[in-house]
């Protein structure tokens, strides 16, 4: 019972949650910048805008064009809702591994990607295509990462990682700092963020996610953005998780134990979110081509960390 | 306590590896400076923390040399360099950022499967530090082999030296670590003025023996 | 052992001389007295490691004397001081036709002595850092030296031999290390675990496969620093490039100067026991270098490069002789070393005055040397028959040991061997020919040299040539009981 409470709470939080930590991220990349920035509720105010407007659908898309959104909005948010966040005790806690996560999230991806196509334009295409090599680096990376922590952890549910890592059971090891510097990277490509993509513009030269939902409009456009924020929470939450699972409730703990979870979550996110808008006020966007170089990357540490457990294993 | 003495030393000696792939990933000179000042720093890191754990006062000055010279003089003398002599900003592969990648890869696995058999009798901290020292070792020829320019060559050959002086922090006890330290950043200055001096731009092709040969009228 | 009592350690001598000398030189301006102070430091040089024959110091931590490096000290004393001689007539010509400025040469005279004090102190020092410092400081100084001319060739010559030799002598390095990772949980940490008298009498406790692995990385370091073949690029360019002195030193000594370093390690080797053999490993470069260096001599176009390749062939010899081991392969390459030192570097001094007086180093523009200076043509002449192997000089009666040697043993490792020396053979015959007979080209370069300068290039020559030609025909038994002795050591 508790768990199918704390299941809801989870699956209701994650939405509500996810607009505001795209709202600080802006935030806190304007004040940085130099601006003055929207208000931390301005992601709301604009789902809520999109909401009301009508849904413009153009000639020539298919019936694959509606649907898409709701099953990727649905893929997403199911997965946000697997990954454990304040408390290990939810109903769909022993479900939520990293390939239920990898392939719900590549369903979602599937779809973007057809209904991108699908309006026959030249960007929509572009979009797609870019977002399929980007995928087709980052899913191994992502599995390579996984079969790492499963090596070490012997499990590849972020709950049971996440409480071998707090457990002590590792120590500071060397492939847990690799594979979290790998599934950073690969959080940054997949959710579009700075130097793979960029949120903020529709430069035809670089953008790849927002070249896909170009064509979207009204309650469409707002559930692929949903599905966006969602993503980048979902990635958060399932870093802080597996590589900083301080304060999670676990099974069997009061309110207090909950409460504390809950404010060490918050904690967490926030301070993620700082972290990322800080990074992307650093850098510059990189070219599209040096997109493989940099997922390469990613799947290089996935695979060295492997390595590096095999070395920590022979002493 | 010795076991996170051994995980701090293990976890500095990755950053230092890591660098040495970074270098392999910048296609700028700017960031392959930068990269490798960072990659210095990791190792005074390295080199301090095995005084610490050591109790070798010594090393200490190995790890003032690393940040001083290696860290801080050296990538500015590069970038002043570049600078001076003109020297085009992106760097010029003979292989691409991936397969050089991937090579490196390849050579730290092979490095591990070199050293930790046959390093049984050694303590666990002194193998683990051997290993990841001989792949920095390689991935600092693989640089200077798969990169054009003199100046990435020369950092190549200095991240090479980053990695002997790895091993020689991580052997226990070794002695006259500091002079070769020494003997090592006078190496690197002479290389350094030679570049200057003799407005040496790109590596010549000259690893290339034939080439050279003919250029001279050597070969009929 | 107290401290003044140390003063009178020979081995201080012989290495504080050279480097006084150096800091002497550094500061005398007039290249004239320059190079009588360099060749009267040489001359003292060669006189203190002669007495050490008679009066061998006990082993420091740092330095030793052994029957082994003993004859190389005197080896290198007494080649750096002929070519000393020589250079004196050789920089005495430079400076007229202008190619050399004071500071240069101050430059020069300085570095000589300091190349002549880091090969001694790579040959005395009884720890394996220590070696390694003065392996890298003989790089350094050779590479100063070989850009003298400041010509785009010297100077990429000068580049490219410093980054190979550098990443050669960082993976020599690195080789280091892993024998004193090897001698650490046996000797202890400390000092103890770098020294070879300290090591040799434990050998046998230390790990085998990590010995193994430290070997091929001290092989692919020093061996580059030798010139073998893969690892050879910069040897012809820097022999080719730097004033024709260097390039006597360079071959003479400098090449044997870093095999020793790799015999050393061979020998830790040896008396381990356990190892892969190092054997195989360094068959197979010195087979390598041979069959290279004999197809190379047959496309030279430059008398220096010519000579360079020359050297890579005999040092592959003599790694093949000492990859061999034996009682009787390790006495051939020992013998080889020494004589290949001697001819090579009389050939150096012949060559240096030839190029200056045809003003060229084109082997096609050079015709004639027996008929326009028949001293100096017929002695260039017997040395390079000498150093093709002709029979009854000393390099003869080494390659012929090293052959016999191995035909006993691996009779199918000769036939490599025996095609490499042929074709050097007649690659050197076909080149000399030209160079030796026929109507005396027209001289473009220098003026001859004086009577005293030539006197002071034809004396260490002819005196090189005669001891390898005794050395073919008589060994006096001393000598030979010696060499067996230290063919014995190196297992």
């Amino acid at each position: 019972m508790t768990s199918f409470v704390l299941q809801v709470v989870q699956t209701l939080l994650c939405i509500a949650l996810a607009p505001l930590v795209t709202g600080l991220v802006r935030f806190v990349k304007s004040r940085l910048q130099g601006r003055r920035g929207p208000s931390l509720l301005q992601p709301y105010r604009d789902l809520y805008r999109l909401l009301q407007k009508e849904a413009i659908v153009a000639d020539s898309a298919s019936w694959l064009f509606r649907f898409a959104p709701y099953v990727t909005f649905a893929a997403v948010w199911l997965a946000a809702a697997m990954v454990p966040s304040f408390s290990t005790e939810m109903l769909l806690t022993p479900a939520a591994d990293l390939i239920a996560l990898v392939a719900l999230l590549g369903l979602a991806r599937f779809f973007t990607a057809l209904a991108g196509m699908d309006v026959g334009t030249s960007f929509g295409g572009i979009g797609a295509s870019r977002e399929m090599m980007i995928a087709s680096l980052a899913e191994p990376a992502m599995l390579m990462m996984t079969f790492t922590l499963s090596l070490l952890a012997g499990s590849t549910a972020p709950a049971i990682i996440g409480g071998f890592v707090v457990g002590g059971g590792v120590g500071l090891e060397v492939s847990l700092a690799l594979a979290l510097a790998a599934v950073v990277m690969v959080a940054i490509a997949e959710t579009g963020r700075i130097p793979v993509d960029n949120p903020a513009t529709h430069l035809e030269l670089t953008m790849v996610h927002e070249a896909m939902v170009l064509e979207y409009s009204g309650r469409h456009l707002a559930l692929m953005e949903a599905a966006g924020m969602l993503r980048l929470l979902l990635y958060m939450s399932l870093i802080a998780c597996i590589f900083a699972p301080w304060g999670v409730a676990q099974p069997g703990a009061g309110l207090g134990g909950l409460a504390l979870g809950f404010v060490a979550y918050c904690g967490k996110v926030a301070a993620m979110a700082v972290a990322l808008a800080w990074f992307e006020s650093m850098i510059a966007k990189m070219r599209v081509f040096r997109v493989a170089d940099f997922l390469g990357g990613a799947l290089l540490l996935a695979v060295l960390a492997t390595i590096f457990l095999y070395v920590s294993e022979a002493v | 306590m010795q076991a996170l003495h051994f995980d701090i030393a293990h976890m500095i000696d990755a950053l230092v590896l890591m660098m040495g792939f970074g270098l392999l990933y910048q296609r700028r000179l700017r960031s392959v400076l930068r990269t490798f000042a960072f990659q210095a720093t990791a190792l005074a890191a390295a080199a301090a923390w095995q005084a610490y754990i050591q109790e070798a006062p010594h090393l200490y000055a190995t790890a003032a040399i690393a940040l001083f010279f290696k860290a801080i003089a050296v990538p500015m003398a590069l970038n002043w360099l570049v600078q001076r002599l003109g020297i085009h900003r992106a760097v010029e592969t003979a292989l691409g950022v991936g397969p050089s990648m991937m090579i490196g890869v390849v050579l730290v696995a092979l490095s591990i499967l070199l050293v930790l058999p046959v390093t049984e009798n050694a303590t666990a901290l002194t193998r683990e530090s051997l290993a990841l020292a001989m792949s920095v070792v390689l991935l600092g020829l693989l640089m200077m082999i798969t990169r054009r320019n003199a100046v990435t060559q020369v950092v190549g050959f200095m991240a090479l030296e980053n990695g002997l002086i790895l091993a020689a922090v991580g052997a226990k006890g070794m002695p006259l670590v500091v002079e070769i330290s020494i003997a090592f950043s006078v190496l690197v200055a002479m290389i350094l003025f030679g570049i200057f001096f003799f407005r040496i731009r790109e590596r010549f092709d000259s690893l290339d023996l034939h080439y050279l040969e003919f250029y001279r009228g050597e070969r009929q | 052992m107290s401290a003044a009592l140390e003063v009178w350690n020979p081995l201080w001598w012989v290495l504080g001389v050279p480097l006084a000398g150096a800091a002497l030189l550094a500061v005398v301006p007039s290249w004239r007295i320059a190079t009588w102070i360099n060749v009267m430091v040489s001359g003292v040089t060669l006189a203190v490691s002669l007495g050490l024959f008679h009066d061998r110091p006990p082993p420091t931590p740092m330095l030793f004397i052994d029957d082994f490096n003993v004859y190389l000290v005197v080896l290198t004393a007494f080649v750096s001081f002929t070519t000393s001689v020589f250079s004196a007539t050789y920089i005495a010509r430079e400076t007229q036709a202008a190619r050399l400025s004071d500071s240069h040469l101050r430059f020069y005279h300085a570095m000589y002595q300091a190349f002549v004090f880091t090969m001694l102190l790579a040959l005395t020092a009884n720890n394996i850092g220590v070696l390694w410092v003065a392996v890298e400081a003989a790089t350094l100084t050779t590479v100063l030296m070989v850009s003298l001319y400041r010509t785009r060739e010297a100077i990429e010559a000068a580049w490219k031999y410093f980054i190979l030799c550098s990443v050669g002598i960082g993976l020599a390095l690195f080789g280091t290390i892993l024998v004193y990772i090897a001698a650490q949980p046996v000797m202890g940490a400390g000092i103890a675990a770098m020294a070879w008298t300290e090591l040799m009498p434990r050998a046998a406790e230390f790990q085998p496969d990590l010995l193994s692995l430290a070997f091929v990385f001290l092989l692919v370091g020093y061996g580059t620093k030798v010139g073998l073949a893969p690892l050879h690029a910069w040897l012809p360019d820097a022999h080719a490039e730097g004033p024709t002195p260097i390039s006597a030193v360079l071959s003479g000594l400098l090449l044997n100067v870093a095999l020793y370093a790799l015999l050393r390690f061979k020998m830790i080797l040896a008396s381990n026991g356990y190892t892969v053999l190092p054997g195989p490993l360094m068959i197979a470069m010195g087979t390598s270098s041979v069959l290279l260096a004999s197809f190379m001599l047959y496309r030279r176009g430059d008398i220096k490069r010519l000579f360079a390749y020359s050297s890579i062939e005999h040092m592959g010899i003599v790694t093949f002789a000492f990859g061999m081991g034996g009682a009787l392969a390790n006495f051939a390459g020992l013998m080889h070393m020494t004589m290949h030192s001697l001819a090579k570097s009389a050939i150096f001094f012949a060559v240096g005055i030839i190029s200056q007086n045809a003003g060229t180093k084109r082997i096609a523009d050079i015709r004639g040397l027996t008929a326009s200076d028949p001293l100096l043509g017929w002695g260039f002449l017997l040395c390079v028959l000498a150093i093709a192997g002709l029979p009854p000089l000393g390099i003869f009666m080494s390659e012929f040991l090293v052959v016999t040697s191995t035909f006993a043993r691996q009779p199918l490792l000769t036939l490599p061997l025996i095609l490499g020396l042929l074709l050097t053979f007649g690659a050197l015959l076909l080149r000399l020919q030209g160079m030796a007979f026929g109507e005396p080209g027209k001289d473009m370069g220098h003026p001859r040299p004086t009577r005293t300068g030539s006197a002071m290039v034809l004396v260490p020559m002819y005196s090189h040539l005669l001891l390898v030609a005794i050395a073919g025909l008589y060994l006096p038994e001393p000598l030979v009981s010696w060499f067996q002795a230290v063919a014995r050591l190196l297992g």
